[in-house]
Protein backbone atom coordinates (compact mmCIF):
# COMPACT_ATOMS: atom_id res chain seq x y z
CA UNK A 1 0.00 0.00 0.00
CA UNK A 2 1.01 3.50 -0.62
CA UNK A 3 0.33 6.18 1.03
CA UNK A 4 0.57 9.69 0.75
CA UNK A 5 -0.74 13.14 -0.70
CA UNK A 6 -1.83 14.59 -3.76
CA UNK A 7 -0.26 17.27 -5.76
CA UNK A 8 -2.31 18.38 -8.57
CA UNK A 9 -1.26 19.08 -12.05
CA UNK A 10 -3.24 20.09 -15.58
CA UNK A 11 -2.98 18.73 -18.55
CA UNK A 12 -0.65 18.33 -21.27
CA UNK A 13 2.71 18.68 -18.86
CA UNK A 14 6.06 17.77 -21.10
CA UNK A 15 8.97 16.23 -20.18
CA UNK A 16 10.21 20.12 -20.95
CA UNK A 17 8.06 20.78 -17.43
CA UNK A 18 9.44 18.36 -15.43
CA UNK A 19 12.97 18.58 -16.63
CA UNK A 20 13.94 21.05 -19.09
CA UNK A 21 16.71 21.38 -21.98
CA UNK A 22 18.48 23.90 -20.41
CA UNK A 23 19.47 21.61 -17.23
CA UNK A 24 20.74 19.10 -19.66
CA UNK A 25 24.11 19.35 -17.94
CA UNK A 26 23.13 18.26 -14.84
CA UNK A 27 22.25 14.83 -16.27
CA UNK A 28 25.17 13.51 -14.82
CA UNK A 29 24.45 14.97 -11.41
CA UNK A 30 21.45 13.48 -10.75
CA UNK A 31 21.19 14.55 -7.06
CA UNK A 32 21.44 18.15 -8.39
CA UNK A 33 18.86 17.84 -11.60
CA UNK A 34 16.23 16.42 -9.22
CA UNK A 35 16.29 19.72 -7.24
CA UNK A 36 14.64 21.12 -10.23
CA UNK A 37 11.90 18.33 -10.52
CA UNK A 38 8.52 19.99 -12.15
CA UNK A 39 10.21 23.43 -12.28
CA UNK A 40 8.46 24.73 -15.15
CA UNK A 41 5.34 23.68 -14.12
CA UNK A 42 5.06 24.40 -10.37
CA UNK A 43 8.39 26.19 -8.78
CA UNK A 44 7.34 25.48 -5.64
CA UNK A 45 6.89 21.90 -5.93
CA UNK A 46 10.48 20.32 -5.53
CA UNK A 47 10.97 22.19 -2.01
CA UNK A 48 7.29 21.10 -1.07
CA UNK A 49 7.01 17.71 -2.25
CA UNK A 50 7.53 14.48 0.68
CA UNK A 51 8.29 11.22 0.12
CA UNK A 52 5.44 8.81 -0.48
CA UNK A 53 3.78 12.21 -2.12
CA UNK A 54 1.70 11.72 -5.64
CA UNK A 55 1.82 13.67 -9.16
CA UNK A 56 -1.53 13.67 -9.84
CA UNK A 57 -2.18 15.00 -13.14
CA UNK A 58 -4.58 15.38 -16.23
CA UNK A 59 -4.30 14.40 -19.72
CA UNK A 60 -1.26 13.37 -22.08
CA UNK A 61 1.35 13.48 -18.62
CA UNK A 62 4.64 13.47 -19.85
CA UNK A 63 4.48 14.29 -23.60
CA UNK A 64 7.60 14.95 -25.67
CA UNK A 65 11.12 14.10 -25.01
CA UNK A 66 12.33 10.64 -24.23
CA UNK A 67 14.55 11.81 -21.55
CA UNK A 68 14.55 8.97 -18.61
CA UNK A 69 15.40 11.81 -16.73
CA UNK A 70 11.77 13.02 -16.49
CA UNK A 71 10.81 9.65 -14.97
CA UNK A 72 14.25 9.28 -12.97
CA UNK A 73 13.93 12.76 -10.91
CA UNK A 74 9.82 12.20 -10.12
CA UNK A 75 11.07 8.91 -8.55
CA UNK A 76 14.38 10.56 -6.70
CA UNK A 77 11.72 13.52 -5.14
CA UNK A 78 10.47 10.23 -3.52
CA UNK A 79 7.21 10.54 -5.23
CA UNK A 80 5.75 7.11 -4.92
CA UNK A 81 3.33 7.04 -7.89
CA UNK A 82 2.01 9.16 -10.78
CA UNK A 83 -2.01 8.90 -11.63
CA UNK A 84 -3.19 11.25 -14.77
CA UNK A 85 -5.88 10.72 -16.69
CA UNK A 86 -3.92 9.48 -20.00
CA UNK A 87 0.24 9.39 -20.11
CA UNK A 88 2.44 9.73 -23.23
CA UNK A 89 3.80 6.62 -24.27
CA UNK A 90 7.70 6.88 -23.70
CA UNK A 91 6.89 8.06 -20.52
CA UNK A 92 4.95 5.37 -19.39
CA UNK A 93 8.02 3.10 -20.73
CA UNK A 94 10.59 5.03 -18.77
CA UNK A 95 8.62 5.58 -15.60
CA UNK A 96 7.81 1.42 -15.23
CA UNK A 97 11.44 1.01 -16.24
CA UNK A 98 12.50 3.34 -13.33
CA UNK A 99 10.06 1.12 -10.82
CA UNK A 100 7.99 4.33 -10.47
CA UNK A 101 4.05 3.41 -11.03
CA UNK A 102 1.83 5.39 -13.90
CA UNK A 103 -1.80 4.97 -12.78
CA UNK A 104 -4.14 5.75 -15.14
CA UNK A 105 -7.75 6.41 -13.74
CA UNK A 106 -9.94 9.61 -13.74
CA UNK A 107 -8.06 11.98 -11.36
CA UNK A 108 -10.79 14.71 -11.65
CA UNK A 109 -12.41 13.21 -8.41
CA UNK A 110 -9.00 13.92 -6.80
CA UNK A 111 -8.27 17.32 -5.43
CA UNK A 112 -5.22 19.13 -4.70
CA UNK A 113 -3.75 17.83 -0.87
CA UNK A 114 -6.24 15.02 -0.72
CA UNK A 115 -4.51 12.16 1.13
CA UNK A 116 -4.53 9.22 -0.87
CA UNK A 117 -3.68 5.33 -0.33
CA UNK A 118 -3.47 3.17 -3.47
CA UNK A 119 -3.37 -0.62 -3.25
CA UNK A 120 -1.41 -2.04 -6.62
CA UNK A 121 -2.66 -5.68 -6.50
CA UNK A 122 -6.38 -5.06 -5.92
CA UNK A 123 -6.08 -1.55 -8.52
CA UNK A 124 -7.49 1.18 -6.63
CA UNK A 125 -6.70 4.35 -5.32
CA UNK A 126 -8.54 5.14 -1.97
CA UNK A 127 -8.81 8.66 -1.69
CA UNK A 128 -9.03 9.68 2.00
CA UNK A 129 -10.48 12.96 2.09
CA UNK A 130 -13.08 12.63 0.18
CA UNK A 131 -14.08 9.04 0.43
CA UNK A 132 -13.87 8.69 -3.47
CA UNK A 133 -12.31 4.83 -4.78
CA UNK A 134 -10.54 5.02 -8.17
CA UNK A 135 -10.23 1.74 -10.15
CA UNK A 136 -7.30 1.93 -12.20
CA UNK A 137 -6.75 0.52 -15.79
CA UNK A 138 -4.80 -2.61 -15.95
CA UNK A 139 -0.47 -2.53 -16.53
CA UNK A 140 -0.08 -4.85 -19.26
CA UNK A 141 1.77 -7.96 -18.53
CA UNK A 142 5.23 -7.49 -19.48
CA UNK A 143 5.14 -4.17 -17.75
CA UNK A 144 3.77 -5.02 -14.68
CA UNK A 145 7.01 -7.99 -14.67
CA UNK A 146 9.87 -5.12 -14.57
CA UNK A 147 7.52 -2.97 -11.90
CA UNK A 148 7.87 -5.82 -9.54
CA UNK A 149 11.41 -6.18 -10.32
CA UNK A 150 12.02 -2.53 -9.23
CA UNK A 151 12.97 -1.77 -12.61
CA UNK A 152 14.37 -2.65 -16.28
CA UNK A 153 17.70 -3.11 -15.01
CA UNK A 154 16.43 -5.43 -11.85
CA UNK A 155 14.36 -7.25 -13.87
CA UNK A 156 17.17 -8.05 -16.85
CA UNK A 157 19.48 -8.71 -13.78
CA UNK A 158 17.63 -11.20 -12.71
CA UNK A 159 16.21 -12.86 -16.40
CA UNK A 160 18.91 -11.88 -18.63
CA UNK A 161 15.96 -11.09 -21.29
CA UNK A 162 12.34 -10.57 -21.37
CA UNK A 163 9.40 -12.61 -20.46
CA UNK A 164 6.61 -12.42 -22.45
CA UNK B 1 -8.71 -13.01 -38.80
CA UNK B 2 -7.42 -14.95 -41.41
CA UNK B 3 -7.27 -13.04 -44.68
CA UNK B 4 -7.61 -9.64 -43.39
CA UNK B 5 -4.74 -7.70 -44.86
CA UNK B 6 -1.80 -5.54 -43.13
CA UNK B 7 -0.73 -2.39 -42.20
CA UNK B 8 2.36 -1.19 -42.70
CA UNK B 9 3.57 -1.77 -38.93
CA UNK B 10 1.93 -4.93 -38.89
CA UNK B 11 3.98 -6.32 -42.41
CA UNK B 12 7.16 -4.70 -40.62
CA UNK B 13 6.35 -6.62 -37.75
CA UNK B 14 5.35 -9.47 -39.04
CA UNK B 15 8.31 -10.06 -41.44
CA UNK B 16 10.94 -9.33 -38.60
CA UNK B 17 9.03 -11.72 -36.33
CA UNK B 18 8.89 -14.27 -38.92
CA UNK B 19 5.11 -13.91 -37.52
CA UNK B 20 1.88 -12.79 -38.22
CA UNK B 21 1.49 -10.12 -36.12
CA UNK B 22 -1.84 -8.23 -35.24
CA UNK B 23 -2.44 -4.89 -33.42
CA UNK B 24 -2.41 -5.55 -29.06
CA UNK B 25 0.42 -8.36 -29.33
CA UNK B 26 3.19 -7.94 -27.69
CA UNK B 27 6.02 -9.06 -29.18
CA UNK B 28 10.16 -9.24 -29.28
CA UNK B 29 11.85 -7.51 -32.24
CA UNK B 30 15.38 -8.11 -33.06
CA UNK B 31 16.77 -4.76 -33.58
CA UNK B 32 18.82 -3.15 -36.82
CA UNK B 33 19.64 -0.18 -35.06
CA UNK B 34 19.61 1.34 -31.56
CA UNK B 35 21.33 4.88 -30.77
CA UNK B 36 21.57 7.22 -28.37
CA UNK B 37 22.37 11.14 -28.43
CA UNK B 38 24.34 12.89 -26.39
CA UNK B 39 21.93 14.31 -23.94
CA UNK B 40 20.43 10.54 -23.26
CA UNK B 41 23.22 8.66 -23.71
CA UNK B 42 25.38 9.10 -20.60
CA UNK B 43 22.36 7.29 -18.63
CA UNK B 44 22.15 4.58 -21.04
CA UNK B 45 25.71 3.80 -21.05
CA UNK B 46 25.82 4.15 -17.02
CA UNK B 47 22.41 1.50 -17.34
CA UNK B 48 24.25 -1.00 -19.37
CA UNK B 49 27.39 -0.74 -17.13
CA UNK B 50 24.32 -1.28 -13.78
CA UNK B 51 23.06 -4.05 -15.56
CA UNK B 52 26.81 -5.92 -15.99
CA UNK B 53 26.66 -5.59 -19.48
CA UNK B 54 29.88 -5.28 -21.10
CA UNK B 55 29.49 -6.45 -24.69
CA UNK B 56 27.32 -4.98 -27.55
CA UNK B 57 25.01 -7.47 -29.37
CA UNK B 58 26.77 -5.69 -33.05
CA UNK B 59 28.52 -3.09 -32.18
CA UNK B 60 27.77 -2.12 -36.31
CA UNK B 61 23.97 -2.11 -35.00
CA UNK B 62 24.56 0.44 -31.66
CA UNK B 63 25.29 4.42 -32.53
CA UNK B 64 26.08 7.61 -30.32
CA UNK B 65 25.37 10.94 -31.81
CA UNK B 66 26.93 14.40 -30.13
CA UNK B 67 24.54 16.32 -32.11
CA UNK B 68 22.22 17.97 -29.02
CA UNK B 69 24.98 20.16 -27.41
CA UNK B 70 27.72 19.99 -30.26
CA UNK B 71 29.89 21.68 -29.90
CA UNK B 72 29.90 21.52 -26.16
CA UNK B 73 28.62 24.38 -23.93
CA UNK B 74 29.74 24.16 -20.67
CA UNK B 75 32.23 21.74 -18.44
CA UNK B 76 29.08 19.40 -17.72
CA UNK B 77 28.18 18.42 -21.29
CA UNK B 78 32.31 18.21 -22.67
CA UNK B 79 32.21 15.14 -19.97
CA UNK B 80 29.19 13.99 -21.38
CA UNK B 81 30.70 13.61 -24.30
CA UNK B 82 33.85 12.06 -23.61
CA UNK B 83 31.75 9.64 -21.72
CA UNK B 84 30.58 8.38 -24.84
CA UNK B 85 33.29 8.73 -26.75
CA UNK B 86 35.50 6.24 -24.08
CA UNK B 87 32.29 3.86 -24.55
CA UNK B 88 32.69 4.24 -28.64
CA UNK B 89 36.12 3.32 -28.32
CA UNK B 90 35.39 0.70 -25.82
CA UNK B 91 32.71 -0.93 -27.60
CA UNK B 92 33.47 -0.70 -31.04
CA UNK B 93 30.16 0.83 -31.55
CA UNK B 94 29.53 3.61 -34.46
CA UNK B 95 29.92 7.23 -33.42
CA UNK B 96 29.15 10.30 -35.17
CA UNK B 97 30.93 13.49 -33.20
CA UNK B 98 30.61 17.00 -33.01
CA UNK B 99 29.78 18.36 -36.32
CA UNK B 100 28.48 15.48 -38.48
CA UNK B 101 24.85 16.55 -37.58
CA UNK B 102 21.17 15.24 -35.82
CA UNK B 103 21.23 11.95 -35.40
CA UNK B 104 18.04 11.41 -37.23
CA UNK B 105 18.99 13.22 -40.39
CA UNK B 106 22.29 10.99 -40.11
CA UNK B 107 20.31 7.37 -39.68
CA UNK B 108 18.32 8.44 -42.99
CA UNK B 109 21.10 9.62 -44.67
CA UNK B 110 23.58 6.78 -44.21
CA UNK B 111 21.79 4.07 -41.69
CA UNK B 112 18.14 3.53 -41.67
CA UNK B 113 16.35 1.03 -44.22
CA UNK B 114 13.19 0.04 -45.23
CA UNK B 115 11.17 -2.92 -43.24
CA UNK B 116 14.12 -2.18 -40.28
CA UNK B 117 13.54 -2.05 -36.52
CA UNK B 118 14.88 0.91 -34.83
CA UNK B 119 14.80 2.38 -31.64
CA UNK B 120 16.34 5.46 -30.01
CA UNK B 121 16.82 7.42 -26.93
CA UNK B 122 15.12 9.84 -28.53
CA UNK B 123 11.65 11.03 -29.27
CA UNK B 124 12.22 11.88 -32.76
CA UNK B 125 13.53 8.72 -33.51
CA UNK B 126 10.02 8.28 -35.71
CA UNK B 127 11.76 10.21 -38.74
CA UNK B 128 13.31 7.10 -40.31
CA UNK B 129 9.34 5.68 -40.71
CA UNK B 130 9.83 8.50 -44.10
CA UNK B 131 11.62 6.03 -45.30
CA UNK B 132 9.53 2.93 -44.34
CA UNK B 133 11.57 1.89 -41.15
CA UNK B 134 9.46 0.96 -37.91
CA UNK B 135 11.71 3.67 -35.72
CA UNK B 136 10.22 4.38 -32.55
CA UNK B 137 11.68 6.58 -29.71
CA UNK B 138 12.53 5.07 -26.33
CA UNK B 139 14.16 5.92 -23.04
CA UNK B 140 17.89 5.25 -21.89
CA UNK B 141 17.14 1.96 -19.87
CA UNK B 142 15.59 0.46 -23.20
CA UNK B 143 18.44 1.39 -25.12
CA UNK B 144 20.56 0.03 -23.03
CA UNK B 145 19.00 -3.46 -23.12
CA UNK B 146 18.93 -3.49 -27.08
CA UNK B 147 22.47 -2.34 -27.49
CA UNK B 148 23.36 -5.65 -25.17
CA UNK B 149 20.72 -7.75 -26.04
CA UNK B 150 20.47 -6.74 -29.90
CA UNK B 151 16.15 -7.18 -29.08
CA UNK B 152 13.88 -5.06 -27.34
CA UNK B 153 9.89 -5.46 -26.40
CA UNK B 154 6.87 -4.00 -28.55
CA UNK B 155 3.18 -3.75 -28.51
CA UNK B 156 1.74 -3.71 -32.05
CA UNK B 157 0.51 -0.99 -32.65
CA UNK B 158 -3.08 -0.12 -34.12
CA UNK B 159 -2.65 1.86 -37.05
CA UNK B 160 -4.35 5.36 -37.81
CA UNK B 161 -4.08 5.77 -41.72
CA UNK B 162 -3.45 9.16 -43.15
CA UNK B 163 -4.64 9.60 -46.59
CA UNK B 164 -3.33 12.84 -48.39
CA UNK B 165 -5.18 13.63 -51.57
CA UNK B 166 -4.08 16.52 -54.13
CA UNK B 167 -1.18 18.59 -54.75
CA UNK B 168 0.66 20.71 -52.46
CA UNK B 169 0.29 24.76 -53.50
CA UNK B 170 3.06 27.35 -53.63
CA UNK B 171 4.73 28.28 -50.30
CA UNK B 172 2.53 24.87 -49.13
CA UNK B 173 4.25 22.29 -47.76
CA UNK B 174 5.10 19.02 -45.80
CA UNK B 175 5.21 21.57 -42.37
CA UNK B 176 1.65 22.71 -43.24
CA UNK B 177 0.49 19.28 -43.42
CA UNK B 178 1.52 17.79 -40.27
CA UNK B 179 0.83 21.06 -38.46
CA UNK B 180 -2.43 20.51 -39.77
CA UNK B 181 -3.17 17.08 -39.30
CA UNK B 182 -1.68 17.60 -35.63
CA UNK B 183 -4.19 20.46 -34.81
CA UNK B 184 -6.79 18.50 -36.10
CA UNK B 185 -6.25 15.57 -33.77
CA UNK B 186 -4.81 16.71 -31.10
CA UNK B 187 -1.39 16.09 -28.98
CA UNK B 188 -2.58 12.75 -27.92
CA UNK B 189 -4.88 12.08 -31.36
CA UNK B 190 -2.82 9.01 -32.07
CA UNK B 191 -0.69 7.84 -28.76
CA UNK B 192 -0.07 4.66 -28.77
CA UNK B 193 -0.97 4.14 -32.36
CA UNK B 194 1.03 3.74 -35.63
CA UNK B 195 0.53 7.11 -38.30
CA UNK B 196 0.31 6.19 -41.74
CA UNK B 197 0.69 8.12 -44.60
CA UNK B 198 -0.78 6.93 -48.09
CA UNK B 199 -2.74 8.67 -51.01
CA UNK B 200 -1.79 10.19 -54.48
CA UNK B 201 0.14 13.14 -52.59
CA UNK B 202 2.32 10.99 -50.93
CA UNK B 203 3.50 8.62 -53.90
CA UNK B 204 4.27 12.47 -54.91
CA UNK B 205 6.42 13.81 -51.94
CA UNK B 206 10.15 13.86 -51.65
CA UNK B 207 11.84 11.98 -49.35
CA UNK B 208 12.64 15.16 -47.11
CA UNK B 209 9.35 15.56 -46.91
CA UNK B 210 8.39 12.43 -46.27
CA UNK B 211 10.75 12.77 -43.25
CA UNK B 212 9.45 15.98 -42.22
CA UNK B 213 6.07 14.26 -41.41
CA UNK B 214 7.09 11.29 -39.98
CA UNK B 215 9.10 13.06 -37.18
CA UNK B 216 6.13 15.14 -35.94
CA UNK B 217 4.17 11.94 -35.57
CA UNK B 218 6.19 11.52 -31.87
CA UNK B 219 3.58 15.69 -31.61
CA UNK B 220 0.59 13.56 -31.97
CA UNK B 221 1.97 10.66 -29.84
CA UNK B 222 2.31 8.24 -32.38
CA UNK B 223 4.90 5.08 -31.83
CA UNK B 224 5.91 5.35 -35.55
CA UNK B 225 4.99 7.45 -38.42
CA UNK B 226 5.31 5.50 -41.52
CA UNK B 227 5.48 6.21 -45.50
CA UNK B 228 5.16 3.22 -47.95
CA UNK B 229 9.18 2.52 -49.35
CA UNK B 230 9.16 2.96 -53.27
CA UNK B 231 10.86 4.74 -56.38
CA UNK B 232 11.23 8.04 -54.41
CA UNK B 233 12.66 6.19 -51.63
CA UNK B 234 14.63 3.95 -54.12
CA UNK B 235 16.27 7.45 -55.68
CA UNK B 236 17.29 8.61 -52.50
CA UNK B 237 18.55 5.70 -50.77
CA UNK B 238 20.76 5.61 -54.76
CA UNK B 239 21.98 9.12 -54.32
CA UNK B 240 23.20 8.50 -50.61
CA UNK B 241 25.17 5.65 -52.34
CA UNK B 242 23.40 3.19 -50.93
CA UNK B 243 20.66 1.92 -53.36
CA UNK B 244 21.08 -1.62 -52.13
CA UNK B 245 19.22 -0.84 -49.09
CA UNK B 246 16.52 -0.24 -50.85
CA UNK B 247 13.35 -3.11 -50.70
CA UNK B 248 9.58 -1.86 -51.53
CA UNK B 249 7.05 -1.96 -48.93
CA UNK B 250 3.80 -0.70 -48.98
CA UNK B 251 0.45 -1.47 -47.29
CA UNK B 252 -2.21 -4.43 -48.26
CA UNK B 253 -5.06 -2.70 -50.10
CA UNK B 254 -7.32 -5.13 -47.57
CA UNK B 255 -5.70 -3.80 -44.18
CA UNK B 256 -7.45 -3.14 -41.30
CA UNK B 257 -6.85 0.41 -39.77
CA UNK B 258 -8.33 1.84 -36.33
CA UNK B 259 -9.51 5.14 -38.11
CA UNK B 260 -8.84 6.70 -41.99
CA UNK B 261 -8.31 10.62 -41.90
CA UNK B 262 -8.55 12.23 -44.82
CA UNK B 263 -6.56 15.29 -45.44
CA UNK B 264 -6.93 17.55 -48.26
CA UNK B 265 -3.84 18.81 -49.65
CA UNK B 266 -4.93 20.95 -52.30
CA UNK B 267 -6.62 23.81 -49.39
CA UNK B 268 -3.85 23.33 -47.05
CA UNK B 269 -2.45 27.18 -46.42
CA UNK B 270 0.28 27.88 -44.21
CA UNK B 271 0.07 26.45 -40.66
CA UNK B 272 1.47 27.38 -37.39
CA UNK B 273 1.82 25.93 -33.82
CA UNK B 274 1.07 29.09 -31.42
CA UNK B 275 2.70 28.81 -28.11
CA UNK B 276 2.99 26.55 -25.63
CA UNK B 277 1.78 23.16 -26.96
CA UNK B 278 1.99 22.10 -31.24
CA UNK B 279 -1.78 21.35 -31.31
CA UNK B 280 -2.60 24.77 -31.23
CA UNK B 281 -2.42 25.92 -34.79
CA UNK B 282 -3.87 28.96 -36.69
CA UNK B 283 -3.56 29.85 -40.12
CA UNK B 284 -0.10 31.71 -40.45
CA UNK B 285 -2.69 34.92 -41.85
CA UNK B 286 -3.91 35.07 -39.01
CA UNK B 287 -0.93 35.59 -36.91
CA UNK B 288 -0.05 38.62 -39.17
CA UNK B 289 0.95 41.18 -36.55
CA UNK B 290 2.72 38.85 -34.34
CA UNK B 291 6.01 40.48 -33.49
CA UNK B 292 9.08 37.84 -33.20
CA UNK B 293 12.63 38.81 -32.23
CA UNK B 294 14.16 35.58 -33.53
CA UNK B 295 13.96 33.14 -36.48
CA UNK B 296 15.15 29.94 -36.15
CA UNK B 297 15.45 27.48 -39.26
CA UNK B 298 17.12 24.03 -38.94
CA UNK B 299 16.43 20.72 -36.67
CA UNK B 300 15.67 17.28 -37.81
CA UNK B 301 12.36 18.49 -38.79
CA UNK B 302 13.25 21.19 -41.57
CA UNK B 303 17.02 21.57 -41.62
CA UNK B 304 17.58 19.56 -44.61
CA UNK B 305 18.65 20.92 -48.22
CA UNK B 306 15.15 20.92 -49.75
CA UNK B 307 14.84 23.59 -46.19
CA UNK B 308 17.62 25.29 -46.77
CA UNK B 309 16.52 25.65 -50.57
CA UNK B 310 12.95 27.30 -50.15
CA UNK B 311 14.56 29.70 -47.11
CA UNK B 312 17.14 30.74 -49.64
CA UNK B 313 14.59 31.33 -52.41
CA UNK B 314 12.30 33.86 -50.40
CA UNK B 315 15.44 35.53 -48.39
CA UNK B 316 17.62 35.95 -51.73
CA UNK B 317 18.47 39.55 -51.86
CA UNK B 318 16.70 40.29 -49.24
CA UNK B 319 17.56 41.00 -45.27
CA UNK B 320 16.14 39.95 -42.02
CA UNK B 321 14.95 42.45 -39.77
CA UNK B 322 15.04 40.33 -36.99
CA UNK B 323 17.90 37.66 -35.32
CA UNK B 324 18.19 34.79 -37.92
CA UNK B 325 20.00 31.35 -36.71
CA UNK B 326 20.39 28.77 -39.08
CA UNK B 327 21.47 24.71 -38.77
CA UNK B 328 21.66 22.64 -41.32
CA UNK B 329 20.70 18.83 -40.39
CA UNK B 330 23.83 17.09 -41.32
CA UNK B 331 27.48 17.67 -42.76
CA UNK B 332 26.40 16.90 -46.03
CA UNK B 333 23.55 19.20 -46.00
CA UNK B 334 25.77 21.91 -45.18
CA UNK B 335 28.61 21.05 -47.92
CA UNK B 336 25.88 20.47 -50.57
CA UNK B 337 23.92 23.83 -49.39
CA UNK B 338 27.12 25.83 -49.90
CA UNK B 339 27.59 24.33 -52.92
CA UNK B 340 24.57 25.59 -54.46
CA UNK B 341 24.85 28.70 -52.96
CA UNK B 342 21.81 28.51 -50.21
CA UNK B 343 24.53 29.41 -47.24
CA UNK B 344 25.85 32.41 -49.70
CA UNK B 345 22.18 33.96 -49.83
CA UNK B 346 21.74 32.63 -46.57
CA UNK B 347 24.39 34.87 -44.66
CA UNK B 348 23.65 37.80 -46.98
CA UNK B 349 20.32 37.94 -45.70
CA UNK B 350 22.07 38.51 -42.05
CA UNK B 351 21.89 34.59 -40.97
CA UNK B 352 24.12 33.13 -38.05
CA UNK B 353 25.02 29.79 -39.72
CA UNK B 354 25.24 27.17 -36.78
CA UNK B 355 27.51 24.29 -37.30
CA UNK B 356 25.68 21.03 -37.73
CA UNK B 357 23.25 19.69 -35.01
CA UNK B 358 20.15 20.70 -33.23
CA UNK B 359 21.29 24.15 -32.51
CA UNK B 360 18.93 26.53 -30.93
CA UNK B 361 15.83 24.06 -30.25
CA UNK B 362 16.56 22.70 -27.17
CA UNK B 363 17.63 25.02 -25.20
CA UNK B 364 20.90 24.34 -24.31
CA UNK B 365 22.95 26.97 -26.39
CA UNK B 366 23.04 28.61 -29.79
CA UNK B 367 20.01 30.60 -29.42
CA UNK B 368 18.50 30.83 -25.96
CA UNK B 369 15.30 33.27 -25.94
CA UNK B 370 15.24 36.42 -23.51
CA UNK B 371 12.27 37.24 -21.62
CA UNK B 372 8.98 37.94 -23.50
CA UNK B 373 10.94 37.21 -26.40
CA UNK B 374 9.26 35.19 -29.29
CA UNK B 375 10.80 32.67 -32.13
CA UNK B 376 9.23 31.61 -35.42
CA UNK B 377 10.46 27.67 -35.45
CA UNK B 378 10.64 25.28 -37.90
CA UNK B 379 11.49 22.58 -35.19
CA UNK B 380 9.24 20.26 -33.96
CA UNK B 381 7.70 21.76 -30.10
CA UNK B 382 7.28 24.67 -28.81
CA UNK B 383 6.73 23.64 -25.52
CA UNK B 384 7.22 26.63 -22.40
CA UNK B 385 10.75 26.27 -21.75
CA UNK B 386 11.68 24.01 -24.79
CA UNK B 387 14.22 26.97 -25.77
CA UNK B 388 16.11 27.69 -22.52
CA UNK B 389 13.87 29.99 -20.93
CA UNK B 390 10.15 29.32 -19.66
CA UNK B 391 9.13 33.32 -19.96
CA UNK B 392 9.72 32.71 -23.55
CA UNK B 393 7.54 32.11 -26.69
CA UNK B 394 7.73 29.71 -29.80
CA UNK B 395 5.86 29.52 -32.59
CA UNK B 396 5.94 26.45 -35.17
CA UNK B 397 6.05 26.77 -38.80
CA UNK B 398 7.71 26.10 -41.75
CA UNK B 399 10.71 26.72 -43.70
CA UNK B 400 8.67 29.06 -46.09
CA UNK B 401 6.73 30.47 -43.48
CA UNK B 402 9.99 31.23 -41.38
CA UNK B 403 11.99 32.80 -44.23
CA UNK B 404 8.84 35.18 -44.87
CA UNK B 405 8.85 35.91 -41.13
CA UNK B 406 12.52 37.06 -41.03
CA UNK B 407 11.89 39.89 -43.77
CA UNK B 408 9.04 41.12 -42.29
CA UNK B 409 9.44 41.04 -37.91
CA UNK B 410 6.05 39.34 -38.09
CA UNK B 411 4.01 36.11 -38.75
CA UNK B 412 3.70 36.40 -42.18
CA UNK B 413 2.04 33.90 -44.50
CA UNK B 414 4.85 33.19 -46.99
CA UNK B 415 2.36 33.48 -49.78
CA UNK B 416 2.67 37.18 -49.41
CA UNK B 417 6.15 37.32 -50.31
CA UNK B 418 6.65 35.12 -53.10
Amino acid sequence: MLRGRAFKFGDGISTDHIVPGRLAHLRSNLPELAKHVMEDADPTFAARVKPGGFIVAGRNFGLGSSREHAALVIKLAGVSAVLAQSVARVFFRNAINQGLPVLICDTARIDDGDELAVDLVVGVVNDITNGNKLYFSRIPRVMLGILDEGGLIPYIQKYGDFKL
Amino acid sequence: MCGVGKTLAEKILSVKTGGDVRPGDTIIAGIDLAFVQDTTGPLTIRQFEAAGFTHLAEPQKAALFLDHAAPSPNRGLANDHELLRRFARKTGCLIYDVGEGVCHQIVAESLARPGDVIIGADSHTVTAGGLGAFATGMGSSDTAVAFALGRTWLRVPESVRIEMKGRFSEGVGAKDAILSLIGQIGADGATYQALEFGGDAVAAMSLSSRLTMANMAAEAGAKVGLFPSDEITRDYLAEQGRAEHYRPISPDPDAEYDRVINLDVDSLEPVVARPHAVDNTAPARELKGTKVQQVFIGTCTNGRLEDLAVAAGILKDKKSVVRLIVAPASRRVLLVAIGAGYIQTLVEAGAVVLPPGCGACLGVHQGVLGDGEVCLSTANRNFKGRMGNPESFIYLGSPATAAATAITGEITDPREVI
